[in-house]
């Protein structure tokens, strides 16, 4: 391989690397992020290390809605299996990329999704909780959003019921989301969704306000079959300020946590 | 037209199992719908240990098994009532309810039967025609359960792995499954590991790898002989 042959598959490579990032991470808008617009701070982040990011709250400041114990794994040992795991994908698809290892390719995308997915739905999901005794867990802390919530349902009530339904109703391991949809030239809309295993919520125009994890690992040690329960006093942990703000604000908002762990 | 939604009145023979098959080895598989029952451990919850901690045990077969059983039952005459009434909408939405929590009373009573602790038998090597198969096709049976581990340790989510006889060749394959969709079309069940996180977590945290590991200690091979064709 000449050297011009080697500095365009390095910037080949930086450049599919780049793709990914987009769609998980980034979300630049398509029509104005031209390739050769990429600032050379982007092509870096080729070989990209992601690091757990910290807590806001201490791991037993949730108890006694979820355990120290439940806390502590949860962040040490899931979230940061999640990461490693995506550092090593991304190192490898990053290797198969410059041996033009199309095979190699294909098969890291689901390890990138799966795992790049646990990063962003953790990172989201601790961001959303607050000690219940904070201001930022009572509902009157998302003014707008409240709003917006009894408009679409009813009541807080009525929404809290609805996203149980939906968070009991999931076969298997997965999250549910409230989420932001903006349709085009539409006016700005609440939906419950629930997203299986760790497939992250990254749909087009979908900005992620509040999210609850409805994995085994997520309460088992505490709750263990009693998932309803679990279901039940989450909601006395929600960070509503949080919430708010992804309301207000667009998708590079709500994932202004994961540019941060780069 | 009623042929078709007769047919379809036998939700668990939709899941891939014949009925005559491979429902009478287990008498546990109730077809009768809102009639499944808990099939009986014929060991203590206490008897897997160390490999399996009885708080697990009881958790597992009192709480979750019984959980997909009655939601099953439910499910099942719900999909009766919806067949009388040639209500298909109702039909096609409790499908995925069928297949689910049928799936996991299938994948549960199949595995409480692959299993049995060190004292009648668990972790004793297969043998006769199964493991020559394993043997043949695997190379060893540390072989097979290396294969078991990675698929184990692969799935992205709750899910089960494996071992299959394939209907057609006869051959044997390792398959994972997700969430509780049951062992069907061309392959029958052989032997089964659940790796949702409520079969090891109480015990084994997020180390899931030592569970797999531990598991084979309590393998019930001649439970796996008697279902190898």
């Amino acid at each position: 391989m000449d050297s011009r042959t080697s500095v365009l598959s390095a910037i080949i490579a930086a450049l599919l690397s780049f793709i990914v990032f987009e769609r998980f991470v980034l979300d630049p808008s398509p029509s104005t992020q031209q390739p050769q617009s990429i600032p050379s701070d982007i092509l870096d982040m080729s070989v990209a290390n992601y690091s757990l990011p910290p807590l806001p709250y201490a791991y037993d400041a949730l108890e006694p809605a979820i355990s120290a114990q439940i806390m502590t794994l949860h962040h040490t040992k899931h979230h940061q299996t999640y990461i490693t795991n995506l550092n090593a994908a991304l190192t490898n698809l990053q290797t198969a990329i410059s041996g033009a290892d199309i095979a190699t390719q294909v098969s890291l995308q689901p390890v990138i999704r799966f795992n790049a997915g646990g990063h962003i739905n953790h990172s989201l999901f601790w961001q959303n909780l607050a000690p219940a005794s904070s201001s930022e867990a009572k509902f009157t802390s998302a003014p707008k959003l409240s709003k917006a919530i009894e408009a679409t349902w009813g009541s807080e009530k009525e929404f809290k019921d609805a996203f149980n339904k939906a968070l009991l109703g999931i076969q298997g391991s997965g999250w549910g989301w409230l989420v932001k949809v903006s349709g085009e030239g539409k006016e700005e809309k609440l939906r419950i969704v629930t997203t299986k295993d760790q497939d992250p919520v990254v749909g087009a125009g979908e900005v992620p306000v509040l999210g609850v994890d409805m994995w085994e690992h997520a309460y088992y040690l505490q709750y263990q079959n009693g998932k309803a329960a679990y279901v039940e006093n989450i909601w006395k942990v929600i960070n509503w300020k949080t919430t708010e703000e992804r309301f207000l604000g667009g998708r590079n908002d709500a994932f202004k946590v994961l540019k941060a762990s780069m | 037209m009623a042929q078709t939604l007769l047919r379809s009145a036998r939700p668990l023979q939709r899941l891939g199992l014949a009925a005559t098959q491979q429902t009478s080895k287990m008498s546990s598989l109730s077809l009768v719908p809102g009639e499944a029952k808990l099939p009986d451990l014929s060991y203590d919850y206490g008897a897997l240990e160390p490999a399996i901690s009885g708080k697990i045990m009881e958790l597992h077969h009192k709480n979750h098994h019984q959980t997909y059983v009655n939601s099953y039952n439910d499910a099942s005459i719900k999909m009766q009532a919806a067949e009388k009434d040639n209500d298909i909408q109702s039909m096609i939405s409790l499908q995925p309810l069928i297949t689910f929590h049928g799936g996991g009373h299938i994948n549960h009573s199949l595995f409480w039967e692959n299993l049995a602790p060190t004292s009648q038998g668990g972790g004793e090597p297969p043998s006769g025609a199964l493991a020559k198969a394993i043997d043949d096709h695997y190379g060893s049976l540390d072989s097979l359960k290396g294969k078991m581990n990675t698929a184990l340790a692969g799935i992205q989510g709750s899910g089960w792995a494996w071992l299959v006889q394939d209907k057609q060749t006869g051959k044997l394959a390792v398959n994972t499954y997700a969430n509780q969709f049951p062992v069907g079309g061309n392959f029958k069940p052989i032997l089964g590991i659940d790796a949702w996180e409520h079969a090891y977590y109480l015990q084994y945290q997020n180390r899931k790898a030592e569970y797999f590991k531990a598991i084979w200690d309590v393998i019930n091979w001649k439970a796996a002989e008697k279902r190898f064709t």
